[in-house]
């Protein structure tokens, strides 16, 4: 079974925020952020899909249609390796609080979704310890689609999931798309110990709670920097 | 089998005839790719494993012409060729600013690229595909720089078993001497230097290469591949190797 970062004895906490795009956890992590950075701690923000040396050839495989579910999963993988190994890591070995805004349960929601085999990835992401906290933006499943379709926005092609051929027609595909990330989230819930949140309450309500729960779980005195 | 017309035999008699290989059952070492029909894959995957002046792209080169003289269709792969991630897999090597894992992951994910979008193709096709390295060459030099084994095998469990693995072997002392020969300088990567095995560059190739042939060593119990003495005379090297194939083709 794997650990968290507390089990392994580093100094610094990771928190996830997981949840579907819409769920409003990217606001959430933002606002802890806030508050624990006006505490004068020592935090880190870190996002899913964002190094830079990475990116370019993510954005190339996106933009030309190059990407197979294979090679989706280890390029995100690739993404997430570099940010782990030069990041996070070292920043949890300094003792910081580090926020990640998603870790790896994205890619176990979403590359399963695309067809690779379950155990294969989980394999792949195994060098990662696990989140001391992960907190899990349940909205239902409508609130999150209208809070991203009702804009009308333009759905990349990855986003709306139209590799996986489930609709000609974008918002469509993008529905199934995270229904079924949805249920793969739902199943990690239990076994990965998720802090399922009600994303359907007030933002200001759920930041009382995120707070509160983390406040209780780390001892946030032990971060102050200098 | 193809029926035999009376035509067909008229013009066996004035060319050479062309074998057909045989088709034979494919797999992939472990969990494999989403969607993909193995028993549609009829051509062959063959590939040729050794360090850098081991006599590798001569053999290659070599089995191209003798194949397509023999009326096969080959198609070439080889390490750091994707459309998808080359350029910025030979950044970060210039640079050599990834760590382990990433780097790892970055050449799997150029491997995986080639796998889905030529060899799998090529195979359906029913061509020749000879592999200029395979998934073994990027195994042991993760496993000579200490990464998990078991990680690397689940990874690599995306690869489809090649219908014949060919490792050639020289001594890292006599590989030096070729690598000198030809480039008259010694590459960072293939001296291990990240290794750090000796601020000597010199003996820093020849303690990791050493380490990169036991490596093989240990893999080819696990996968089985066959290890050719390349220190033996080209031509000897390439009739062996024939002969090897030509079993591979008829399904021998």
């Amino acid at each position: 079974m794997k650990q968290t970062f507390a089990e392994l004895g580093y100094p610094g906490r990771l928190v996830a925020v997981e949840g579907l795009d819409g769920s409003g956890k990217s606001t959430q992590i933002y606002l802890l952020k806030r508050w624990l950075e006006m505490q004068g701690l020592k935090v880190f923000f870190s996002e899913w899909n964002s190094s830079a040396l990475v990116k370019s050839a993510t954005s190339k495989g996106k933009k030309q249609n190059l990407l197979t579910p294979t090679t989706f999963s280890l390029i995100h993988a690739t993404d997430f390796a570099d940010r782990y190994e030069r990041q996070l890591v070292p920043l949890l070995k300094a003792g910081y609080l580090v926020l990640c805004d998603r870790y790896i349960f994205t890619a176990f929601a979403r590359d399963v979704v695309r067809g690779c085999p379950p155990e294969w990835v989980r394999g792949v992401y195994s060098f990662a310890a696990l989140p001391d906290l992960t907190f899990f933006f349940k909205a239902s499943l409508e609130v999150s689609l209208s809070r991203i379709l009702d804009n009308r926005p333009t759905l990349k092609h990855h986003e709306a999931g139209m590799d996986l051929d489930l609709s000609p027609d974008p918002y469509e595909s993008f529905r199934i798309f995270q229904g079924r990330i949805f249920e793969q989230y739902l199943a990690m819930s239990t076994e990965f110990r998720f802090m399922v949140m009600d994303a359907n309450l007030r933002i200001e309500e759920q930041q009382g709670i995120v707070r509160r729960l983390l406040a209780a779980q780390v001892n946030l005195a032990s971060f102050q920097r200098g | 089998m193809p029926r035999r017309t009376a035509k067909s035999q008229a013009v066996k008699s004035t060319a050479p005839s062309v074998l057909v290989p045989k088709v034979t059952p494919k797999r992939f070492y472990g969990h494999g790719l989403p969607r993909i029909d193995v028993q549609a894959l009829t051509g062959k995957l063959v590939v040729v494993e050794g360090a850098d002046g081991s006599g590798r792209s001569t053999q290659i080169a070599r089995l191209v012409e003798w194949l397509e003289a023999s009326g096969h269709h080959t198609v070439q792969v080889g390490l750091k060729r994707s459309t998808l991630v080359s350029e910025e897999l030979e950044q970060a090597q210039q640079g050599n600013i990834l760590s382990r894992t990433t780097l790892s992951l970055f050449y799997a994910t150029d491997f995986a690229d080639q796998l889905e979008n030529t060899i799998l193709p090529a195979l359906r096709a029913g061509s020749i595909v000879l592999a200029d390295r395979y998934i073994y060459t990027l195994m042991a030099r993760d496993l000579v720089r200490g990464m998990d084994e078991s990680w690397l095998r689940n990874l690599y469990g995306i690869a489809l078993a090649p219908d014949a693995v060919f490792y050639l072997e020289v001594r890292p002392e006599l590989l030096v001497q070729r690598v000198c020969e030809k480039n008259q300088a010694l590459d960072f990567w293939e001296s291990g230097l990240d290794l750090g095995l000796s601020r000597d560059m010199f003996d820093s190739f020849l303690k990791y290469q050493g380490l990169m042939r036991d490596t093989f060593r240990r893999l080819q119990r696990i996968y089985g591949f066959q290890i050719v003495d390349g220190e033996c005379a080209p031509d000897a090297i390439s009739e062996d190797l024939k002969r090897k194939i030509e079993h591979v083709l008829r399904g021998t």
